[in-house]
């Protein structure tokens, strides 16, 4: 391969599509290495902290599309404390200096902050797409200036974001000249937007495919919006309340039935149940599907919908569906293969929605389904075996039985059979999460079978180090580990220290680990980070010097080129 | 291995527990852990004990539910785990949602205390009708299943619940009342 000239290996490299194959394949040898970081056009950097932003932009001059992610996945339920990290600032600035031409940016779990929007918008003049997936830090200030200065800006897509609303005019900050937009997103922005700013630019924006609104947005507005808009493969309705029988009733069901490529809802946040009939005609045409914001449509109208979506390959509902609604699912949408059934009632004493019984419904109708998340009351082994024996391609499998430790209400014994049954059956498996009642035997299983496993998730789970020691041993392609309340200590921790360089992170918190063990861990590897995070009310409490005998409440590990961080918080002590 | 009571015995005795779960709930209800945070950082919630959680956790063989796990376990930080947006816009669509239904008690003969429905979220009576027996369900097995749906209307008057269009009902009705038994085949000339 040496003998070719450099274009015509580049052009091999262009087939390579994985950032991992990429990455493989600039380690064989000098002249790969440097034809592959200059024609690298798309780079991922999975933990923010891993590398140093100027060293990105130095290494891949000719990077068009950056994604980048901060904090670690727990933050999702409130166990990062608020400013512990993350910050997109850095990242923007090195780009600004090093790869001017830079196209697309996507964050996520990240801290972006309006500075970091203004200096986004005014630094990358060919600038075409922003992707924010569980951020905080900016306010609607932010948004207009990406809608004013990003000329071309082709997607603008905010997934679940923490934004602060400062106003409606950032609409009406774009241009118009602005024709470009083929996606846009703002379903997570709790203000209302000027209508028909947004009525003019979705006419305007003649390749726009897909479009999410806000829950301010009205059903006349959005009537309004369908007829000019009758291409649009992805919908987010906002909030679809309309008296049954009105006349902007009619005029949505009218425009529904003009938009022939619909293929994704979404929204519904306030919808009563008797006017989801508007969307029946849409139905046999949809592939995705999300109810997961619609508490009010209860199980018996969701079966009427479903009946009419056969073509659906995903679809994310609340339990309200019930077991016997998931039965339903399982007769009709064959070619499912993605499934999210979230709990409506998570603070209050409600009736148990779905159990054991819907999944394994599932499991039998639905062959091809390769990704579930099921927020469940109670699991059996039996059903856990079943499921894995009817769904052998599961490559995401996440299970959450609600009371923690729950063990098999048939038999009582632990999950651990069932779990081993899909780690077994499912050789794709790429990430995984427990729960219910589960030994030291599960992981077991897990170190021994689950051999693609990339990502898991245990809580309060399992009975001694050796669990964890089973895990790290076991599972060679292992990325990302994170422990809740479980009793691993410190000889897990530092049984097999240089695993950690093969992972991206390990989280763990509420265990049995030590200060004394993490320090033994940061002596040992010096090109780890390891993080003790204190919960900022324990502090006033906390002796100036804790014993190493203290066991630590929150601790994050990850490889790093980049040394110490030096933004860290006072609660934070890097080690 | 649970003491010797059969499980036949079992539904009689949790059909007549005082326990904080409502009538017509399934296994063993608890208050379930609350989380409140926005993205400022706010009063943090009370740190669980873990020795004690730890504890009850070790002992898998008592018994067929958690029950006295839960007794001892104070709230959980960031369980179950859910999104922090999710969270959030459930708290605040329950909070319209509540505020703007039709809300009526619903009384049973014999039960110990009533319950509310929302008749706004119900498309007909084919629903209610659901709705109501699963509700009112675990009492049912005690006495037979003879009823007959009833409300009181704006003037006070006791109706049978079926006569008069969907609409019409919602808007006229103030309260419902299951009547059982003797009582309702009495009244009813034929079933519903």
């Amino acid at each position: 391969m040496t003998y070719f000239p450099e274009e015509v290996v580049e052009h091999i490299f262009d087939f390579l599509s994985s950032h991992r194959d990429r990455n493989i394949v600039s380690t064989v040898c000098k002249a790969w290495y440097r034809v592959e970081r200059l024609s690298r056009r798309s780079v991922f950097v999975g933990n923010c902290y891993a590398v140093r932003p100027g060293r990105v932009m130095a290494r891949f001059p000719g990077m068009k599309c950056l994604s980048v992610k901060g904090k670690p996945h727990f933050a999702d339920f409130n166990l990062v404390p608020h400013d512990w990290g993350g910050f997109a600032l850095p990242w923007i600035e090195a780009a600004a200096r090093g790869c001017p031409s830079l196209e697309e940016l996507r964050l996520k779990r990240m801290v972006v902050s309006d500075e970091s929007l203004e200096l986004l918008a005014r630094s990358f003049p060919n600038f075409k797409a922003l992707v924010l997936v569980s951020c905080e830090g900016f306010t609607t200030d932010g948004l207009a200036a990406i809608a004013t200065h990003c000329r071309g800006l082709r997607e603008l897509d905010l997934q679940e974001n923490e934004v602060e609303d400062h106003g409606r005019q950032w609409l009406s900050c774009f241009p118009d000249s602005c024709t470009s937009l083929e996606s846009l997103n703002f379903a997570c922005l709790k203000g209302e937007v000027n209508a028909g700013a947004l009525e003019r630019l979705v006419a305007r924006c003649v390749n726009l495919r897909s479009l999410k609104l806000n829950r301010a947005i009205s059903v006349e507005s959005l009537a309004r919006i369908l007829a000019r808009t009758p291409h649009l493969v992805e919908l987010g309705t906002g909030s679809f309340t309309i008296e049954h029988g009105a006349e902007a009733y009619q005029r949505l069901i009218h425009a529904f039935q003009k938009c022939k490529s619909l293929k994704s809802l979404s929204g519904f946040w306030d919808v009563a149940p008797r006017c989801m009939q508007s969307i029946y005609s849409i139905c046999p045409n949809l592939t995705v599907l999300n109810l997961s914001y619609a508490p009010a449509i209860q199980g018996a109208d969701l079966v009427k919908l479903i009946r009419h979506c056969f073509k659906l390959q995903k679809l994310w509902v609340l339990d309200c569906i019930r077991d016997k609604g998931l039965a339903v699912v399982a007769s009709t949408c064959k070619e499912l293969q993605e499934l999210r059934v979230f709990p409506s009632d998570i603070y209050g004493t409600g009736t148990a929605a779905v159990t054991e019984e819907g999944l394994v419904a599932i499991s039998s109708g639905c062959s091809k389904l390769n990704s579930l998340l099921y927020f469940c009351h109670q699991m059996t082994n039996a059903a856990l075996i079943t499921v894995a024996k009817n769904c052998p391609h599961f490559t995401r499998f996440r299970l959450c039985i609600l009371d923690p430790g729950k063990p098999d209400p048939d038999t009582n014994q632990p999950l651990d059979e069932g779990f081993g049954a899909i780690v077994r059956s499912c050789k794709d498996l790429r990430r995984l999460s427990l729960s219910g009642l589960l030994t030291d035997k599960v992981f077991l299983y897990i170190g021994e079978y689950a051999a693609r496993l990339e990502m898991l998730s245990i809580a309060f789970a399992g009975d001694s180090d050796k669990g964890m020691v089973y895990v790290l041993n076991g599972c060679k392609n292992l990325r990302k580990l994170e422990i809740r309340d479980s009793p691993f200590g410190d000889a897990a921790l530092l049984e097999n220290v240089g695993k950690y360089e093969t992972m991206r992170s390990l989280w763990m918190s509420s265990c049995d680990v030590t200060l004394g063990g993490c320090k033994a861990l940061a002596a040992k590897m010096p090109r780890l980070n390891v993080e003790v995070i204190n919960d900022t009310d324990e502090s006033d409490e906390m002796e100036e010097n804790p014993s190493d005998m203290h066991k630590v409440e929150k601790m994050y590990v990850y490889r790093t080129l980049a040394g110490a961080r030096n933004d860290a918080p006072e609660f934070v002590e890097i080690l | 291995m649970d003491g010797g009571v059969g499980y036949a015995d079992m539904d009689a005795l949790k059909a007549t527990e005082l326990r904080l779960g409502l009538p017509g709930s399934d296994p063993p209800e608890k208050p379930l852990p609350t989380t409140t945070t926005t993205t400022a950082t706010t009063a943090r919630p009370t740190k669980r004990s873990l020795d004690e959680d730890r504890a009850a956790r070790r002992e898998p063989s008592e018994g067929g539910r958690a029950t006295s796990t839960r007794a001892t376990k104070a709230q959980v930080v960031g369980w179950p785990p859910i999104r922090s947006y999710r969270k959030n816009s459930f708290q605040a669509m329950k909070a319209t949602a509540e505020a703007a239904g039709l809300y009526v008690k619903v009384s049973m003969d014999g039960a110990p205390y009533l319950r509310k429905i929302d008749l706004e979220v119900y498309a007909g009576y084919k629903e209610l009708r659901e709705a109501l027996e699963d509700m009112f369900k675990c009492f049912e097995g005690c006495k037979g299943s003879e009823y007959a749906i009833t409300y009181e209307d704006k003037d006070g008057d006791l109706m049978l619940v079926g006569d008069v269009p969907w609409e019409m009902f919602t808007s006229s009705c103030k309260k419902l009342r299951i009547i059982r038994g003797a009582e309702a085949i009495r009244g009813l000339g034929s079933s519903q």
